[in-house]
């Protein structure tokens, strides 16, 4: 078992749910209350990692975080330091290939409010912050717990993307799933079998607790 | 004024047509009355500051909501408003006596509770304070939105199609315990409706729109009896609404003389209208006499007419029929059941009815679609 390559994929997934929280409750919420132009192009973008292979997002964003690229010298200029095969590099292709999985539980749960009961707020008196933590955050909690924990999940496991971006640097970009192949490489099968047993147990864990919770909520709300 | 009510200004032309103005004075309650579509609950939300149309002036108990000519705007929030939404809209995850204590003004915890019980009572709600909404009937969720409406203290309270999810029964409860809410109520009330039966019940005063547009406003009976156009009466569902030919007018006798088809109809003077005019008429069903078989009385001399029931249908202690009066010719009517009995009323029956003359209201011509 290679604990510094687990340790790395938990940081890594913590990370990403700490930035893409606020992240996915703020456009969630938008995407699910705001009529605006190019509303359905920024959807179909921000669904694009679901459908697009991994490495194919590795590539770009390899290419985007070079020390060729426009946003690759503003990064590299701004930080002083290069983001391509580095933890930060890593964190950054995370937040942005785990975007649909953040965002589009959180848009759900908010468009499945009724807008009367917002409204209900609003004329109870509630300004539009205290509507918000009153009301829509309870009621959308479930779809906020799904949204973190599948970016957890989902970045635990990623693959493509993060041997892509990050390569294979042992503390530094090396992950659990990354860790796996190698040890598969290495005719390694017994630490392979442990490591991948460990994933799979945590996988089916988190999705029966989203559904576990999911099912409470209904129970409880009606 | 003190106490001056509500004035409310609306104009835009689209999304949603809005061309009204409307009042409702304090302790008054106003019914808004029209079919899907004619703007009701748009105006309801658009004096709640849920809705902006493009022209907006809105005055409440001489606070200004809404003025469009210098920008001024209360948020939703801010306007002293009680909504009673349609499906009720309560907050699931709250109980009965949270959902009505986020709406109190701001107070020790303890207060607050003993005034939200007070709200309790008031709706006949004791009792069930700690259920959550799913566990309340339609009727017990719709009293516990109006002790939430009323929480606020409102300056204001709007009633959006309040009784439309609950049954008959129930529904005719509320009814009697909103009218003795009111009593108690000094504020304005603004209640939207479809239903016609219910505006005439509740509201002093109705607004009768259509697209967006008001098309007469008066005293319930006012407006139903005296429609301004053919279109007001259809929308008050009458049902005898015809197209006539001014004939004459006799100022010595007070009345006025119409050609309907082969028959000749007199109605009290209403001599705005040029002879050889074309118009439309109408008669409520209270209005039309039925003659006793073996007994003539003095009402049997005014219009009187003779045809067949070709339609009888009983509902709620009335009987309602369509009597053909001569082939082109049918009214509808309705008499209270023991009536009908006691003259051997049903289908296929000869009978001779009158047509009361102040009974016949007449409106500028207009094409009926309905085949007369």
């Amino acid at each position: 078992m290679d604990w510094q390559a687990l340790f790395l994929s938990i940081k890594l997934s913590t990370l990403t749910v700490a930035f893409l929280l606020p992240t996915g409750i703020y456009f969630g919420r938008l995407l699910a209350y705001k009529q605006f132009s190019g509303k359905s192009v920024i959807q179909a973008l921000l669904a694009i990692p679901l459908i697009l292979p991994p490495t194919v997002l590795g590539y770009y964003l390899l290419i985007g975080l070079g020390a060729e690229s426009i946003p690759g010298i503003w990064l590299n200029t701004l930080f002083d330091r290069s983001f391509v095969f580095s933890f930060e590099g890593l964190l950054i292709a995370s937040l942005l290939f785990n975007l649909p999985f953040a965002i589009q539980p959180c848009q759900r749960a908010f468009e499945a409010i009724p807008r009367e009961i917002r409204e209900a707020a609003s004329c109870c008196g509630m300004p539009p912050f205290k509507v918000l933590w009153r009301i829509e955050l309870p009621l959308a909690w479930t779809g906020i717990v799904t949204a973190m924990v599948m970016t957890f999940a989902h970045t635990l496991g990623e693959f493509g993307v993060v041997l892509m971006v990050g390569g294979n640097i042992p503390g530094e970009t090396r992950t659990i799933a990354i860790a796996i192949y190698d040890s598969v490489q290495a005719f390694d099968n017994n630490a392979a079998a442990i490591m991948s047993a460990s994933l799979l147990a945590f996988s089916i864990i988190t999705i029966t607790v989203t559904y576990i919770i999911s099912d409470k909520n209904k129970l409880h709300h009606g | 004024m003190d106490n001056p009510g509500i004035d409310i200004r609306l104009k835009q032309a689209s999304p949603i047509p809005l061309d009204v103005e409307l009042h409702c004075g304090s302790g008054e309650v106003v019914a808004l009355v029209g079919p899907s579509g004619s703007g009701k609950t748009t105006i309801l939300r658009s004096i709640a500051g849920l809705y902006k149309p493009a022209y907006a002036v809105i005055n409440c108990q001489n606070e200004i909501w809404s003025d469009c000519s210098n920008k001024k705007l209360k948020p939703a929030y801010q306007r002293s408003v009680g909504l009673v939404f349609q499906n009720h809209a309560l907050f699931p995850h709250f109980t009965a006596l949270q959902n009505v204590m986020e709406a109190l003004p701001k107070q020790a915890k303890q207060q607050a509770k003993k005034q939200a019980l007070a709200l309790f009572k008031k709706v006949h709600l004791e009792g069930l304070e700690q259920r959550y909404p799913r566990a309340l009937s339609g009727g017990q969720q719709q009293r516990v939105a109006v002790a939430r409406a009323l929480a606020r203290e409102p300056k204001v309270l709007l009633l959006d199609e309040p009784f439309s999810s609950v049954d008959q029964v129930t529904r005719r409860r509320l009814y009697r315990e909103l009218i003795e809410l009111r009593r108690s109520l000094s504020i304005p009330i603004i209640i939207v409706t479809h239903d016609l039966e219910e505006a005439s019940l509740l509201a002093d005063k109705l607004y009768i729109l259509h697209k967006g547009i008001t098309l007469q406003s008066g005293k319930p009976n006012e407006v139903s009896a005296q429609p301004k156009t053919a279109l007001v009466a259809k929308l008050m569902d009458q049902q005898n609404i015809f197209t006539a030919t001014v004939i004459k007018h006799d100022h010595d006798q007070q009345k006025t003389l119409l050609q309907w088809h082969d028959l000749t109809l007199e109605a009290n003077l209403q001599s705005n209208y040029p002879i050889a005019e074309k118009v439309c008429w109408m008669i409520q069903p209270t209005n039309i006499l039925l003659h006793r078989r073996h007994r003539q009385s003095n009402g049997d001399k005014e219009n009187p007419f003779s045809g067949t029931i070709i339609e009888y249908f009983v509902l709620g202690g009335y009987a309602s029929m369509v009597v053909q009066l001569d082939n082109t010719v049918k009214i509808t009517m309705s008499v209270p059941l023991h009536v009908a009995q006691r003259n051997h009323l049903n289908y296929g029956e000869k009978i001779a009815l009158s047509l009361l003359r102040k009974g016949i209201h007449l409106m500028p011509y207009t094409t009926l679609r309905r085949k007369e």
